[in-house]
């Protein structure tokens, strides 16, 4: 966990720092914080990204992600995981796993903001 | 005389409403799954109504549910591995148990004494009790590619005291002789096909079909004659073309026999596959709104329902089967996650998970004839599936 965290947030940032220019919502002289804000998706999309991850993520992986046919996606099973890759697995899938890709629906920025929410067990949402 | 007669039937009167209360059948009962909840409501489908709720069933996120043969108990299986016998009348918690780290649902064998486990995380089958959920047999699955034990899919009672599941790590099916259940006799077949991920047994309890997911096409046993081996059929429906993304996998489970045709979901594919089940070959495909979750025949066969994976998941088509073509695209609200039909099939039960409603529709009409509150419901479970072979 511990060591997972400054790689996690690295690669938060850098992701973020890749997408903000391209929303042009962050422009060359924002610091590393107001990046960050910028790039962490609004409240209510939080919610709508939670709702996903639980419900239909949970198609797979179970309602509170202790596994399904996907593996178990708490922050005691992902310990050993890299982040970035976690994120690309969510955005691309995984060839040759019931994994699909993502990205229709859940962005780079949102894959790492879901990813560091899961390394953190904060994915709690009242799906009503 | 006169008085004591009438005294007499003033005393049945007072003890009446009582004893007519707990009498009654189960053939018009069911549950529905609140899958946020852990808790199922019991249903009524001939008044439409919800009875009762029944608590502390543990993570139903993925639940299934199969019948006592006298339908008036639920087994309920957990995404927890808790296996749960709710009593439908006094609609309570008759037993319970934790029999598994990850489980995925169950069978009852042809003589209603003995429930089936299918699991994920220890991978195997365990065989209990049908009264006391005392375990009988635990049958670790085969070992998939990277050394874990595989996790069981599409388990199904099958004529013979026998059950049919397969390994969707491990690519086998497997025969399980519950005949003796305290030493079950299972005979496997390897090579079955590439990611099984679910299996349906047909209303004669004949066939046992695996949908693959790591390849095109379907497994095929003969349960009357398991020495012919698995066969393939349907190979390579997709034609090399590349596959659309699976959001959440298709469930075989439910019948979809109608009229000696097999309604399949295809992976990867917005159809649905139609199959001749006299020579297992297709003869035609029905394009649909989405990925396939359920395709499901009205119990008379003349029309076949189907729900689809998300992003599709608002819609249900129904799809006429002699025309073989999409009659009726309904939206009866948001993230439908099953149908199940009444008894003789007048009328469907949908669930509505984001939008917290069961929707009936009667469906001659196809018009909602009744829409009953439910939190996050997903699957619902009538008793007339005690009766049925595969279910």
């Amino acid at each position: 966990m511990n060591a997972a965290r400054p790689l996690l947030l690295a690669a938060a940032l850098a992701a973020m720092a890749a997408v903000a220019p391209a929303l042009g919502e962050a422009g060359p002289g924002a610091s590393a914080e107001a990046v960050a804000s910028v790039a962490d998706p609004d409240p209510a999309r939080q919610r709508e990204l939670l709702v996903l991850l639980r419900q239909d993520c949970g198609s797979c992986h179970g309602m509170r992600l202790t596994g399904g046919l996907g593996p178990a996606l708490t922050p005691e099973a992902l310990r050993t995981k890299p982040a970035e890759s976690l994120a690309a697995t969510i955005v691309h899938g995984r060839t040759g796993t019931a994994m699909p890709p993502w990205r229709r629906f859940i962005s780079e920025a949102e894959a790492d903001w879901l990813v560091a929410r899961m390394f953190d067990g904060a994915t709690d949402v009242d799906t009503r | 005389m006169a008085r004591a007669f009438v005294g007499g039937l003033f005393a049945c009167a007072l003890a009446a409403p009582d004893a007519v209360a707990q009498l009654r059948g189960t053939g018009d009962l069911g549950v529905v799954i609140e899958r946020a909840k852990g808790r199922v409501q019991v249903v009524d489908t001939t008044a439409r109504t919800v009875l009762g709720t029944v608590d502390g069933l543990g993570d139903l996120s993925h639940a299934s549910v199969v019948y006592s043969r006298d339908g008036r108990y639920a087994y309920v299986f957990g995404r927890d591995g808790g296996l749960t016998k709710v009593d439908l009348l006094e609609r309570k918690i008759a037993r319970r148990v934790m029999q598994a780290g990850n489980s995925i649902g169950g069978a009852v064998s042809q003589d209603g004494r003995v429930v089936a486990a299918q699991n994920y995380v220890p991978g195997g089958i365990k065989l209990f009790d049908a009264v006391t959920l005392e375990l009988l047999a635990d049958i670790p699955s085969a070992p998939g590619p990277d050394g874990q034990r595989s996790k069981v899919v599409g388990l199904a009672d099958a004529p013979g005291q026998r059950f049919v599941a397969s390994l969707f790590d491990a690519g086998e099916i497997w025969v399980i002789d519950a005949r003796d259940p305290r030493a079950p006799k299972v005979e496997r077949f390897r090579d079955a096909g590439r990611q099984p991920y679910d299996g349906l047994v047909t209303p004669d309890g004949r066939w046992y079909l695996a949908g693959l997911f790591g390849e095109d096409g379907l497994s095929l046993l003969d349960l009357w004659h398991p020495e012919r081996g698995v066969r393939r059929i349907l190979p390579g429906y997709g034609k090399g073309e590349e596959k659309l993304p699976v959001y959440k996998m298709p469930h075989l489970r439910g019948w979809a026999i109608a009229g000696g045709y097999a309604w399949l979901p295809a992976i990867g594919r917005h159809e649905v596959l139609v199959v001749d089940t006299r020579d297992w070959r297709e003869v035609a495909r029905v394009p649909v709104a989405g990925q396939p979750v359920f395709v499901i025949a009205r119990p008379d066969g003349r029309q076949v329902w189907v729900n689809f994976a998300f992003p599709d998941n608002g819609r249900v088509q129904v799809v006429d089967t002699e025309t073989r073509a999409v009659a009726a695209t309904l939206e009866p609200g948001r993230a439908v996650l099953h149908m199940e039909f009444t008894p003789r099939g007048e009328e469907v039960w949908i669930s509505a998970r984001d939008d917290h409603r069961v929707v009936v529709v009667d469906t001659a009409t196809l018009k909602t004839v009744a829409t009953l509150a439910s939190d996050s419901p997903s699957g619902i479970f009538f008793t007339s599936r005690a009766a049925r072979m595969g279910f």
